[in-house]
């Protein structure tokens, strides 16, 4: 039997598949195709303070081996998820993470406010990378000074686990990452989408109702990967990577590039039950090669 | 009814005319129960280029044999990539997807009306719907004869009736200029459609005047099929709604047509 156990913070993980924010709802929307319990933990959809509608139709593009996608954090609030969701999934044999997201400083405050009175929820992720709202969201991830400033704010509410989502739409993200972890981050995961456009030719439109929006899937993993390898020799704190993975290998790529833990996103829009393909696959490759902890392979690239 | 990601058989890919094809898929477990509306999300194999599932409206199913009939419209790569598929290979798919049609009553008297890929499940809702032949009538638009496709496997379910643009096959022009529309429609107390936007616009918008219940099946842009995504939203009277889990069938009452 391998070891696939990892540990983020204080917070340990059955396993270093976790499910990303925005692409399994909030865990029960892919409970008919795998057992939930055999992640490692579930990243819920982006919440905010209040409910929001999103933006309009279309919100989404095929691009090659990929897609763009404005969906511009469509979620029905705080009050929603607390009352009548967090019930439902509490008791889930998984780690339950909020995606928190927020237009300004103090949404991102009080929504971890609320967050942190709920038990069952051992870890936020503090998205301050979506590309796809007009204000906050992005805004926030892309100064070294904005990135601080939320991050120090949310620290000083919140004293379980933090996990800072980072942009790729920055020149330097390891900057961005140290700076995060200069105010108390846990952990950063990352990359969230990238700015992207699609336009129609024929009617000389662009695709998206908003025009640009993040790209994701295989498109992005080299990028993604790159990231990864620079956040993780520029911080102490453990990365969690992201950005088009579809399978273990991608996984496994991730993981020896520095990621201690990954998150499967856009691939379960194509199979929801990848998540835990991805677990079997590393596990055989352990076998494979002989590895006994799943740890020995974060960062183990050899340059 | 729990979703499941399946690998089929392809059965049969008969091509019915220019750019219908007709698929029949054999599950290798027992098919879950499917109504009319409710579709299959299709993986398309070795196209680098296409990356997202299509999804379809299932045409029939036959729960003995566990096969799934689908009907693919070419309209674009990723529908002509698949009706390229060969006998015999496999396709993954996730089915059951969306809400049906609501089903009549034993005392309605419904018309059924298809446009282009959307005949689809008006045909599987004529077959399974338990009315008397003589209160379902069943209108089919398309562009010329060479668009429509043999219904004769459906013809004891209902009374049906054919447009076509050019007066190759029945009426000339739209659904909306067939008499059964213009002169008729008090005979009917419910109306189904699934086609073009346009199309079921130009529908619902009578159907609103006239105070007839009328069910629509959209096809919005989507990416998972499961309501995961958020991205085929329709911005209904009651907020943005998932086409795919939310619909695809929608009461035109509840759209802001």
């Amino acid at each position: 039997m391998v070891n696939l156990g990892i540990k983020i913070h204080e917070l340990d993980f059955k396993n270093p598949v976790l499910t990303a924010s925005g692409t399994c709802g909030f865990g029960e929307e892919i409970a008919d195709f795998i057992d939930l319990s055999l992640l490692g933990g579930i990243v819920v959809k982006g919440t905010t303070l209040k409910h929001r509608e999103g933006n309009t139709y279309p919100r989404m593009a095929e691009t090659p081996s990929g897609m763009l996608n404005a969906v511009g954090l469509q979620n029905k609030g705080a009050d929603n998820f607390i009352f009548n969701i967090y019930p439902r999934i509490k008791d889930l044999d998984t780690h339950i993470i909020v995606n928190v997201n927020g237009s300004t400083i103090e949404d991102y405050v009080a929504l971890t406010e609320r967050l942190n009175e709920l038990d069952k929820i051992p870890a936020i992720e503090l998205n301050i990378s979506c590309p796809n709202v007009k204000e906050g969201g992005m805004a926030f991830g892309i100064s070294c000074r904005s990135a601080e400033a939320v991050v120090k704010a949310v620290r000083k509410v919140y004293d379980k686990t933090l996990i800072v989502k980072l942009s790729p739409n920055v020149t330097n993200i390891a900057e961005i990452a140290k700076a995060v972890e200069g105010q108390g981050a846990d952990s950063v995961s990352l990359i969230n989408t990238l700015l992207g456009m699609a336009v129609n030719a024929e009617t000389r439109k662009p695709v998206l109702s908003t025009i640009t929006g993040g790209l994701s899937g295989p498109a992005i993993k080299p990028i993604a990967l790159r990231m990864v390898w620079q956040v993780y020799n520029a911080v102490k704190i453990p990365v969690i990577g992201m950005g088009g993975i579809m399978n273990a290998t991608d996984a496994l790529e991730f993981m020896i590039s520095g990621a201690s833990a990954i998150q499967v996103g856009t691939a379960i829009f194509i199979d929801p039950t990848i998540p835990v393909q991805i677990i079997d696959g590393i596990s055989a490759y352990m076998e494979r090669h002989k590895i006994q902890s799943v740890n020995d392979l974060i960062g183990s690239l050899q340059c | 009814m729990r979703k499941t990601v399946i690998d089929f058989l392809l059965l049969d890919n008969k091509q019915l005319n220019k750019d219908n094809f007709l698929l029949k898929l054999r599950s290798p477990i027992p098919v879950p129960e499917l109504f009319p509306g409710q579709f299959i999300n299709v993986l398309i194999k070795d196209a680098s280029e296409i990356f997202l599932r299509r999804p379809f409206s299932i045409l029939d199913v036959d729960f003995n044999k566990q096969i799934i009939s689908i009907l693919v419209k070419i309209l674009g790569r990723g529908s002509k990539k698949l009706t390229e598929a060969k006998e015999g290979e496999t396709i993954n798919a996730i089915v059951p997807l969306g809400k049906s049609f609501s089903l009549p009553e034993k005392s309605d008297r419904i018309l059924l009306i298809g446009g282009g890929s959307g005949v689809a499940p008006m045909l599987f809702l004529s077959k399974i719907c338990g009315l008397a032949p003589s209160n379902v009538s069943v209108l089919i638009g398309a562009r010329s004869i060479s668009d429509h496709i043999d219904i004769s496997a459906y013809q004891a379910y209902g009374q049906f009736h054919f447009t076509t643009e050019d007066g190759t096959l029945g009426e000339k022009g739209f659904v909306t200029n067939h008499p059964v529309f213009t002169e008729k429609l008090e005979n009917y107390n419910k109306i189904y459609t699934c086609g073009p936007n346009q199309m079921m616009k130009a529908i619902g918008k009578v159907a609103i005047e006239k105070g007839i219940f009328c069910e629509v099946s959209l096809e919005n842009m989507m990416a998972c099929g499961f309501g995961v995504c958020l991205c085929c939203v329709e911005d209904t009277k009651t907020g943005h709604k998932c086409v795919c889990t939310d619909g695809p069938v929608f009461n035109v009452n509840d759209l802001k047509w």
